[in-house]
């Protein structure tokens, strides 16, 4: 294959204008949705679960509000006001409630919502108490359990609050045959059954909600066509006139029939990925191989010379410029993690068909260029890279790299597709797969992957060593011991698998907690209409319907526990250079340094002290008593432990020793995990990455044996932690490639900070094209970019520690940018912005 | 003697450097230099002797000694980046011909390693310390400063014509050379005198290639770190359309020409 057509083609002045219209205010909380559906729940109390979720998506369906924004060619809107958001009653919804004042203000991801939203969603509130997924799951879980969460050893927040999602679905099935060819499918079953089958009641109940389902999409999409035709008759410019009428006669076609042309295919293609936002909150509901399924509608069109490249290019721009319309509402906390508003709809090309070909072609470039030419934040853009690859689509993803947007994401097919065989994937699925959100492989239209099941934190197993299995004095953990009585590193790292194999088998009840209370309480039977095998075998996803089912939570703080296993071992076991006990203290102490955190309560325990005894409690009098906590020299003793701990080798830099411990270190989290199933009869596997939760649950952290103080951010995901990597990216990808990335098949994520100069010119290109090459060959599973900034740079100026790596590549020059004088600091950042290196 | 036991003093090793050669390359940056260019952003590699270096992240011990057999371990484990990028290693400095030995066994080594060589070099050594290198190395980067020698040793402190015999005897010998320029205000930084060093540069058998260096500040807090005084003032680096047009004019002289190598 690989026979393609790669020229550039034009940006049309319209992208620039939908954007506009996109970001023109802040997004809104809208309450259509929680209405329609608390209206129809109430109205089928006692129905089978499966029928009231049908019937209350088609009562939504009929009457949530359509909008066709201007100058769409695209149409299909969630919401009224651009980039906005409805909201989920049934997953949860005592936070949103909790911070209906704060949600407009708040630092991270915030949205406007009216008073007359906060009265409708209070009204709608009063229904759901007692009956959400999340007050089940709670319910289900151990005690144990919910006190290790209390402690924030795992959060499995995503599902907890929200709807699963995580899934990529048969959307060439629907291209080719559309809604009614499901429905005919589905009559076709209900022949094929006996009344006396055993589940013959619960498969009729999904296959009759799977049709009401397909018929009120086909009904959604026709007053669409409606709207259409009724703007176009008071449209003044013909031109756009005849673009709404084109409109019209598409959403009249599909998604009810086939495609006809590549048009038609757009906007069924975004029918069904919006639709699918509607029905569930679930994010990363993942667009998947867009180039492949899309491309026979294009190839036809484009030899029947019924459409230029150019329009193609257009409408899959504006399908670009879509995705980020839609939007959704987290609790506080969980925005810090997921910041920027994202919903992981992952979009992936290149890479090779199921018979083990490339399986490039002019839509996978069409793909790089309507990344480039939208410049927004979603599709969470990938390629994959495999063997035979073309140059030229490196290149060019190269090229979308160095634009500093972070994309696209590199994927290693060599990897991946033997690591999803050994999961029980056919060969030919195994090489078809996509990528779920942030990093996770999955077989589309057959998976229900529950890929992003929880975030665990690697650090606390360590911590609840240190303290023979209890955090802040309380026994979350099993007695492994007083750890100043351990004699050999053997006793400790075993002392630490303990802590982690208890953990581990909490983590997976609280996941099957969660993954039952979405069975009982909220199939789907939309989604079961797009999903092999629900059909057939009667079952929603959430019921084990799926052909492949997993549960993948993923595992952080790799580096981190690396770094502090080296040292133990070097410092405490090897050199003696102090005990268990004395690095114990010094880790209470926090190295000497006082944290924000303690700084402020020692602050507010002085101000009491000093109110209580008369004194009056200035602004100034307290900002000076912080001040002088915050900065008081820390006790020696303890900085000294963390001097010695920074001047051992760190994970990395290409250093065997410490490499193989970070590869021990990640298999006391991916091979116990393998040993547990879920609920739907699937298998737990591991996933190695943080998505930006590094940040906020390293805040939870308290200082650990890597020389890390407490608070500060982890590391992410199978990166080394932060400045620790100080030879440079080949060697920081030597050391990441020694882990073992086919075991953790639930996705590792490798992140790395380049300065643009490193990537200019061709050679640049060429140069950053082979080192992904190289790691990929040493059998890396996925790689991303930052092509820093000079706002990166300027925090780099503020936080020399975590940029201590970062190099200024200038021919015959040698030097760190963190070792240089604030004069040139400035200097470098200006040229950063010309880009003049 | 074993080649990988002879010993060399280094100042820094450092890895995937993308403008030293072709592809991913390690440089390997050598101490001690006999030009003193005004110029210079490593001034801390001029002298032979170990220094201590103020820098922002405290002082630091400028220059150590190693084996070949310690420097080719670091940069054997690059091995795959230079297959994939037609990479390897670059001797740079300081003048890194100065270390005679170390450098003939650290090439020797390299080469039966299959490791591609390139060395950084003023070429103002006798040609003695020169020629014995040239079937090990496959690219010579040399640094043609100026055609003028009076000016030359005014900014570098020594005369020219030493570098342009050996520049033509290497070429004569048949080495694979890419001149390089560095580009400095005040300096050589007109058309007249790129244009002089583009031709001389042309006319030495078999170069092809020529890269222009701008000038950067990017040495001066090397320079207070080691207290001694920045003579280029507050010079900034030639802007981008000065640099166009002077490497149209190397082009123009037949040659192959390039900002920034």
């Amino acid at each position: 294959m690989s026979n393609y057509n790669s020229a550039k083609c034009a940006k049309s002045p319209r992208i620039e204008r939908l954007k506009a219209e996109l970001y023109r205010k802040m997004p809104e909380i809208e309450a259509d949705r929680a209405v329609l559906l608390t209206e129809s729940y109430m109205q089928t109390e006692g129905e089978p679960i499966v029928t009231r979720r049908a019937k209350a998506f088609r009562h939504i369906m009929e009457n949530i509000p359509v909008t066709i924004r201007d100058d769409e060619l695209v149409v299909g809107s969630a919401t009224k006001a651009p980039r906005s958001c409805q909201v989920f009653p049934e997953f949860s919804f005592e936070w949103l409630e909790a911070e209906f004042d704060t949600v407009e203000k708040r630092s991270a991801d915030p949205f406007y919502i009216s008073e007359e939203t906060k009265n409708a969603l209070r009204t709608a509130y009063r229904y759901w108490k007692g009956k959400t997924t999340s007050e089940l799951a709670t319910s289900l879980m151990a005690p144990e359990t919910k006190l290790a969460m209390e402690h924030n050893v795992f959060t499995p927040g995503n599902y907890f609050y929200n709807g699963v999602g995580h899934v990529t679905v048969q959307y060439d099935k629907v291209l080719a045959i559309g809604y009614r060819g499901i429905i005919d499918e589905v009559m076709a079953e209900k022949k094929t059954m006996n009344f006396g089958d055993a589940d013959y009641c619960s498969k009729t109940a999904l296959l009759d909600g799977i049709i009401m389902s397909c018929e009120a999409v086909i009904t959604y999409a026709k007053r669409y066509a409606e709207l259409a035709r009724r703007q176009a008759m008071t449209e003044q410019n013909s031109t756009r006139r005849a673009e709404l009428l084109a409109i019209a006669s598409n959403c009249e076609r599909v998604p009810e029939y086939g495609a006809r042309t590549f048009w038609e295919a757009c906007q069924s293609f975004w029918f069904i990925q919006m639709i699918l936002q509607i029905e569930s909150s679930g994010h990363s509901i993942s667009p998947g191989r867009f180039d492949q399924y899309m491309y026979p509608y294009y190839k036809a069109d484009i030899d029947r010379g019924v459409i230029t490249r150019d329009f193609a290019q257009e409408l899959m721009d504006c399908i670009w410029v879509k995705f980020n319309d839609l939007n959704k509402c987290r609790d506080a906390a969980s925005a810090e993690g997921f910041a920027g508003y994202s919903l992981f709809q992952n979009l992936i090309a290149g890479g090779q068909n199921i018979h083990g070909e490339d399986a490039t072609n002019d839509l996978s470039f069409m793909c790089i260029d309507a990344t480039m030419h939208v410049m927004l934040p979603a599709p969470s853009f990938s390629v994959r890279v495999w063997n035979r690859t073309p140059h030229e689509f490196l290149i060019r993803s190269a090229e979308l790299t160095r634009t500093g947007v972070g994309l696209p994401a590199y994927y290693n097919d060599e990897v991946i597709i033997p690591s999803l065989m050994s999961m029980g994937l056919t060969i030919e699925d195994a090489r078809d797969y996509n990528i779920i959100g942030c990093v996770e492989p999955q077989k589309a239209g057959k998976t229900w992957g529950w890929h992003d099941a929880a975030f665990f934190n690697m650090l606390k197993p360590m911590e609840l060593v240190f303290d023979d299995g209890k955090l802040d004095g309380v026994q979350v953990g099993p007695h492994t011991g007083d750890v100043s009585t351990f004699k050999t590193f053997d006793e400790f790292f075993d002392a630490y698998k303990a802590q982690m194999n208890y953990m581990i088998s909490l983590l997976v009840n609280a996941d099957n907690a969660i993954d039952e209370a979405h069975a009982i309480r909220c199939p789907l039977p939309y989604l079961s209409s797009m999903v092999e095998d629900c059909i057939h075998s009667g079952k929603t996803p959430e019921q084990g319907g799926a052909v492949y089912n997993f549960t993948g939570p993923q595992g952080f703080g790799i580096a981190n526990v690396a770094d502090a296993l080296y040292a133990i071992r070097t410092l405490v076991f090897e050199q003696k250079k102090f005990t268990l006990a004395e690095l114990r203290e010094a880790m209470i102490h926090n190295f000497g340094k006082t944290s924000d955190a303690r700084a402020q309560s020692l602050t507010e325990q002085i101000a009491i002290e000093l109110s209580k005894n008369g004194v009056k409690v200035s602004e100034s009098l307290i900002s000076e008593i912080y001040n002088t906590v915050k900065n008081k020299e820390g006790d020696s003793k303890y900085a000294e432990i963390q001097k010695m701990i920074t001047s051992v080798d760190k994970f990395g830099n290409d250093l065997d020793d410490v490499d193989a411990l970070a590869r021990e270190a990640a298999y006391t989290y991916t091979k116990p995990l393998l040993n547990y199933k879920n609920p739907r009869g699937g298998r737990f596997q591991a996933g190695l990455y943080p998505v930006s939760a590094n940040v906020p649950l390293g805040a939870q952290t308290g200082a650990t044996p890597d020389g890390r103080y407490a608070g500060t951010p982890v590391a992410d995901g199978v990166s080394p932690s932060a400045g620790k990597d100080i030879h440079g990216p080949t060697s920081a990808a030597n050391s990441v490639s020694r882990l073992d990335h086919g075991i953790a098949s639930n996705g590792t994520l490798f992140n790395m900070k380049f300065h643009p100069s490193a990537l200019a010119g061709e050679t640049g290109l060429e140069n950053f094209v082979a080192l992904v090459q190289t790691y990929f060959e040493m059998k890396g599973s996925h790689m991303q970019f930052n092509v820093v900034s000079r706002e990166t740079l300027r925090d780099a100026q503020k936080n020399p520690d975590q940029y201590r790596s970062l190099v200024v590549r200038v021919a015959g020059y040698s030097a760190l940018f963190t070792t240089l004088s604030k004069s040139l600091q400035d200097d470098i950042i200006n040229r950063t912005e010309q880009a003049s290196f | 003697m074993d080649n990988r036991s002879v010993v060399g003093r280094v100042f820094d090793i450092q890895k995937f450097c993308t403008h030293d050669g072709t592809g991913i390359r390690t440089v390997v940056f050598l101490k001690g230099c006999i030009l003193r260019c005004r110029w210079c952003c490593n001034p801390e590699s001029q002298s032979y002797e170990i220094q201590e270096m103020r820098t922002a992240n405290g002082k630091r011990i400028v220059g150590y000694d190693t084996t070949v057999g310690e420097v080719i371990r670091r940069v054997l484990q690059d091995m795959p980046y230079y297959r994939r990028s037609h990479g390897g290693l670059t001797l740079s400095g300081g003048e890194a011909l100065c270390q005679t030995e170390f450098v003939s066994a650290l090439l020797t080594v390299a080469k039966e390693n299959g490791i591609d060589t390139a060395v950084e070099t003023t070429a103002c050594l006798p040609y003695y310390m020169i020629e014995p290198h040239l079937p090990m190395l496959n690219t010579i980067l040399l640094d043609i400063k100026h055609m003028n020698s009076e000016k030359h040793e005014q900014f570098t402190t020594m005369r020219n014509e030493l570098i342009l015999s050996n520049a033509r005897k290497m070429a004569a010998a048949g080495a694979h050379i890419i001149v390089r320029v560095p580009t400095i205000p005040t300096f050589n930084d007109t058309e007249e005198e790129i244009r002089e060093i583009a031709r001389f540069a042309k006319s030495l058998p078999g170069v092809e290639e020529i890269h222009l260096l701008p000038y950067h500040r990017l040495g001066y807090d090397k320079y207070v770190g080691l207290d001694r005084e920045y003579l280029m003032g507050d010079l900034v680096t030639p802007p981008a359309d000065k640099m166009e047009r002077l490497r149209q004019v190397a082009e123009r002289e037949g040659l192959r020409a390039l900002i920034g190598g």
